[in-house]
């Protein structure tokens, strides 16, 4: 099983992409304001960005500038103060529940912690379930069910025999964060936004989320959108980085460009606070 | 050779779970700390990592229990000591430990300077107030924290400052042992550089004699610590110089943790990353010979029969395999 965890190489970006992806989210001039007056914090403050697909972008900077609220406005959780939200070339509309939940098919999340992402009194079959039933399989027969839950285990090396009839505290961290993974297998979205899916697992089930995450873009052609603080895992797995600082997008580029040549004097910073191997700390 | 300040022989100690069954997270685990040096511990979660910290602070409250094995700190055995004697006489004052989540560790509704005169009434009751405040100002100021922090509540802290108060508090007795538990794993980078280099600080100005640094990120054990120790299902499975066992690991578990570091550095992207597979063997009961067996890519049928000894090579390095030196070098293609 050591060659399982083999990347893809065909899945490595290019410098130059030669083929011009479609634009499946993009934003101009995205804003958060928390309170008002003389309380008043601009969190997320006029950003534009757009992320074509099948790109895997990172968003990184340190706690406090605005990664979590961008990625809570992207999702649709947190009301977007300024700016349009555009989605598959049209202008995002999610009035209303039911258009809300048509925009979640489209795109959804991972969490920094999977302990607190599962509902305690529902079995994992359930959760599974749900998303079977919200890509529209509310009507197949049991058994096929069960056949698209078990791949989708598969797919991120668990086993569908073992996790049957438990609850979510029963598995470790990592067993958590990966059935997170298999559920965007089976809801098959656009767009993933992975909100610090590796802080709060050790270093060792870190590289099989990765892994994991690598293997849907690959297989899927899914948009990922990383948030981090940790530039070293930005680097590893994107194509595109986005250095963000007090709300404002201070820096952008390939990932090559930005990690070895930064200009921003904020992303020279990040990098000279993660520790090295070759250079002193 | 400086003193040995921290030395640990043969420790034991068990969890009984409320179904009576014996769960033994520190197992045998010996080691030796000099004067002025770390040591890091790095491991999976759930390796044991955590549960070494508290045995070696003799925090033994059920269900963590003491087995045998001893802990001498500067030539005082306090294995034995009942947890209450420990609290009152040793921690603080000779050990002291940082917790992972530090934020939690302070009471909301206290300012800082009550928890710096807890600590300190604790040892020494007829010391004045108003020498207390003076002693942690000043302590404070050395160790570049602003001295109003002491009038704040911990709301008023932001993460990062948070963790380095709690430093400051848990440290303000000058102890010769710190023990840090994964103390910067909740903090971005920028704040995890302030707390490190605050902990480098201590450990100049001699108000910590040594360290035990425990964590699961590897490019920062290297940064930071003399030796490293690699622990795997209760037990070291290797032991040596940071750069020994971050550029050249023995022990096949160490190789593979060594081969998860991803830093920003060129040539990063070209690393093919790998997990190893599998999970850590359930230490209810642990498998009778090497633990790390069921995992390990270069297996013999050897492995699984014999338990394995914690072997000595040539200097400080210790690794616990069957496999000598030049075979496990030869089957990693290393010459």
């Amino acid at each position: 099983m050591h060659e399982g965890s083999n990347r893809p190489t065909d899945n490595r970006p290019t410098e130059n992409c030669p083929t011009e992806k479609r634009v499946c989210l993009s934003g101009t001039g995205v804003t958060k304001v928390f309170g008002a007056g003389s309380r008043k914090t601009v969190a997320v403050d006029h950003v534009d960005f757009s992320f074509n697909e099948g790109e895997m972008i990172s968003i990184v900077g340190e706690s406090g500038s605005g990664k979590t609220t961008l990625v809570k406005m992207l999702l649709g959780l947190t009301s977007v103060t300024d700016g349009d939200l555009y989605f598959m070339g049209k202008k995002r509309d999610i009035r209303t529940r039911r258009r809300k939940k048509a925009y979640w098919k489209g795109i959804q999340a991972i969490f920094q912690d999977p302990f607190s992402a599962y509902n305690i009194f529902k079995k994992i079959d359930s959760v599974l379930l749900d998303c079977v039933h919200m890509r529209g399989g509310r009507h197949l027969p049991h058994e096929e069910k069960i056949r698209m839950i078990s791949e989708a285990c598969g797919f991120v090396n668990l086993k569908y025999e073992e996790l049957t009839n438990k609850y979510p505290f029963e598995l470790s961290g990592g067993q958590m964060q990966r059935l997170m993974i298999a559920r965007i297998f089976l809801l098959r979205p656009k767009i993933l936004l992975a909100d610090e899916p590796t802080s709060m697992i050790d270093a060792c089930s870190r590289a099989t989320i990765l892994d994991m995450l690598m293997k849907l873009r690959a297989e899927e052609g899914m948009t990922i959108v990383f948030i981090t603080h940790d530039l070293g895992l930005a680097y590893y797995v994107s194509d595109r980085l986005m250095i963000m600082e007090k709300g404002v997008i201070v820096e952008q580029g390939a990932a090559d460009e930005v990690i070895l040549n930064p200009q921003h004097p904020y992303t020279k910073q990040l990098l000279s606070d993660v520790p090295k191997l070759t250079e002193p700390w | 050779m400086g003193k040995t300040l921290l030395e640990v022989k043969g420790l034991t100690t068990k969890y009984i779970t409320r179904f009576h069954e014996n769960v033994y997270a520190v197992d045998n685990v010996s080691f030796a700390v000099e004067e002025g040096k770390s040591l890091g511990i790095a491991g999976e979660s759930g390796c044991g990592k955590s549960t070494l910290a508290l045995s070696l602070m003799g925090y033994y409250f059920p269900p963590l229990h003491y087995m045998s094995g001893d802990i001498l700190i500067d030539g005082r055995n306090i294995s034995g000591m009942a947890p209450d004697d420990v609290r009152l006489h040793i921690l603080g004052a000779e050990i002291a430990y940082i917790p992972q989540a530090a934020m939690n560790a302070l009471n909301p509704t206290q300012k800082i300077i009550r928890f710096i005169e807890d600590v300190i009434l604790a040892h020494d009751p007829k010391m004045g107030k108003k020498d207390i405040y003076d002693l942690a100002r000043k302590r404070f100021e050395i160790l570049n924290l602003p001295a109003d922090v002491l009038q704040k509540h911990a709301v008023e802290l932001s993460g990062g400052m948070k963790q380095r108060t709690v430093i400051a508090i848990s440290t303000i007795l000058s102890p010769k042992v710190l023990i840090a538990d994964e103390p910067s794993s909740a903090l971005d980078v920028s704040s995890q550089r302030v707390v490190i280099k605050m902990l480098r600080d201590l450990m100049e100005m001699g108000y910590i004699k040594c360290m035990i640094f425990i964590t699961h990120e590897l490019p920062l054990l290297y940064n930071v610590t003399d030796d490293i120790a690699v622990m795997y299902a209760g037990q070291f499975v290797e032991k040596g110089t940071a750069k020994e066992m971050v550029f050249d690991p023995l022990h096949p578990y160490s190789k593979g943790l060594m081969e998860s570091i991803i830093v920003p550095e060129s040539g990063t992207r070209d690393i093919k990353l790998s997990a190893i597979p599998g999970t850590p063997p359930n230490l209810k009961n642990p498998p009778s010979g090497c633990r790390f067996a069921e995992r390990c890519r270069y297996v013999t049928p050897m492995c699984a029969a014999s338990s394995v000894r914690f072997l000595d090579v040539a200097g400080e390095r210790n690794y616990r395999c069957i496999l000598p030196e030049e075979k496990l070098r030869e089957v990693y293609g290393r010459a």
